[in-house]
């Protein structure tokens, strides 16, 4: 097993915290990370069933600031597809950075802060694998529109995902009470400035919370301190964002994947799917009006051999049709669950698929996204 | 009388006559974390040592099982199709992974004993 100090990873603002609670850390993206503490199954069930906290502070996380939210929210469109000009004060959006070919350099996640004061502010959080590139690009093409300011050294960034995450916060804010599924605010808790943002990658009700360095592992310890409250590890968090139907960046999408394909069109503003203005538009247009020869599925199989990525889909005679980009099994399923990219006549739901795995067929069907419900809260 | 050898690897073979009975250690299990299926050989197969002979899956990984020694599998734990969370709850005593009929009671004596598996895993 991949040891994390053999190698020379970067550490999170958490990191003797992670030690202290017992984590295994193991090497991601360039940083040690906890995969698991006490166990991934014992995790991915209590983040179902209570809350659990996740340090995502290896997560690139910046702003871009111009003259007003118009300017800034237009500069960023004509890199993303999504609608950025239409953001509320206090609403995110799930988008994606995407290529002149259409193909997604990342997924990510844009705040319009609340605060009337911040107005021409994007908040942005990136993939921890792919920051430093994003950034590069941003910079690159928006350099003299926006300021760019990043906070990969400066914030951490904790997850509190579980039914019982909005209890558990509640006792130091109101703003689970306040804040919608992907809405932010600023709080104060327990005299720390922490931003909220009640969103995640778990399909659960939960909240993602930003906050300096310096304080992050107070704010760990403090949330940690409630009953209903364990860490989980970044394994949990996998089989977790799995069976919620989330794909995972450089697995299930990369920079030669469209939207289309990938399932991901809702990354893509209604009224930007007509007007285009972002890379790749033609292309994606085109994918849209006339379909695309693939398309992502979840896939459920039979038994309980895990289906992993690489694994191809066979045709009855055995030959390869398809691949899996992501699997594994599904603890609240019960179930080996995978992602593949199939021809568009295999993916409609129902349809019965095998896969090999180590020569060895796997029976499953083309189930519908996500496999667990997502519970997500909105006001 | 029995006598259990170990590789580096941490697989085991509890040795009576000339049948062992193979699985993973304690320390294996618990460096794997929760396992979820384990694909074990068939039996009558034929393997030499250092073969892969079988594969543990956790939510997380899979990880390869080599033949300890040379043999033929003469029975395979069905228990494990219903239940692989013995492999962590109980690894030694009933979740064993095949019994492998030995070619060559030479090749054991290549392996770790109790003192020098535990010496190799501090």
């Amino acid at each position: 097993m991949a040891g994390a100090d053999s190698q020379d990873l970067l550490q999170t603002p958490l990191h003797d915290t992670h030690i202290a609670w017992g984590g295994r850390m193991v090497g991601f993206a360039g940083y040690a990370m906890p995969v698991q503490y006490k166990g991934i199954v014992d995790e991915h069930h209590h983040t179902r069933n209570e809350a659990s906290l996740f340090d995502v502070s290896h997560m690139g996380q910046f702003a871009v600031t111009g003259a007003d939210h118009d300017t800034t929210a237009r500069a960023l469109e004509s890199l993303m597809p999504g609608d950025l000009v239409g953001l509320k004060p206090g609403e995110m959006r799930y988008t994606l950075l995407l290529n002149a070919n259409g193909g997604i350099e990342d997924d990510l996640i844009v705040t319009r802060p609340a605060e009337t004061d911040r107005d021409g502010t994007l908040l942005i959080v990136f993939n921890a694998g792919r920051k430093e590139h994003d950034v590069a690009i941003l910079r690159e093409k928006l350099g003299d529109k926006l300021s760019i300011e990043t906070y990969f050294d400066s914030k951490a960034l904790l997850a509190l995902q579980g039914p019982k995450a909005a209890d558990v916060l509640s006792r130091y804010c109101d703003l689970p009470q306040k804040l919608s599924f992907m809405n932010a605010a600023p709080a104060t808790i327990e005299g720390l400035d922490v931003y909220v943002s009640r969103a995640g990658y778990t399909g659960e009700d939960g909240f993602e919370l930003s906050v300096a360095n310096e304080d992050a592992a107070k704010l760990a310890e403090l949330l940690v301190s409630n009953d209903e409250v364990e860490p989980a590890g970044l394994g949990a968090r996998d089989s977790l964002r799995l069976e919620a139907g989330l794909c995972l960046y450089g697995h299930d999408m990369d920079d030669q994947r469209d939207p289309i394909s990938a399932g991901l069109i809702f990354a893509i503003g209604k009224g930007r799917r007509v007007e285009g203005g972002f890379p790749g538009a033609s292309k994606i247009q085109n994918l849209i009006s006339d379909g695309v020869s693939e398309k992502r599925v979840g896939i459920k199989f039979e038994g309980r051999m895990p289906v992993r990525e690489g694994a191809d889909i066979v045709d009855e005679n055995g030959d390869p049709i398809g691949k899996v980009t992501s699997g594994t099994f599904g603890p609240t399923i019960g179930s080996p669950v995978a992602f593949a990219y199939v021809p568009t006549d295999k993916a409609k739901i129902g349809t019965e698929l095998t896969a090999l795995v180590r020569g060895k067929p796997a029976k499953g069907t083309v189930t519908k996204l996500p496999f667990t419900p997502a519970n997500y809260v909105r006001l | 009388m029995s006598d259990t050898k170990y590789t580096e690897d941490h697989e085991y073979i509890r040795v009576e006559g000339n049948q062992g009975t193979v699985g993973i250690t304690d320390y294996a299990q618990e460096q794997l974390g929760d396992v979820v299926f384990v694909d074990v050989p068939e039996v009558g197969a034929k393997f030499s040592k250092g073969d892969e002979v079988a594969v543990v899956e956790s939510v997380k990984a899979a990880s390869e099982i080599y033949a300890p020694v040379s043999g033929t599998v003469t029975a395979v734990n069905e228990t494990l199709a219903d239940e692989p969370g013995l492999v962590n709850s109980d690894p030694v005593v009933n979740g064993w992974f095949f019994k492998i009929e030995i070619d060559d009671a030479s090749e054991l004596d290549g392996l770790l004993d109790d003192a020098a598996y535990k010496a190799h895993i501090e």
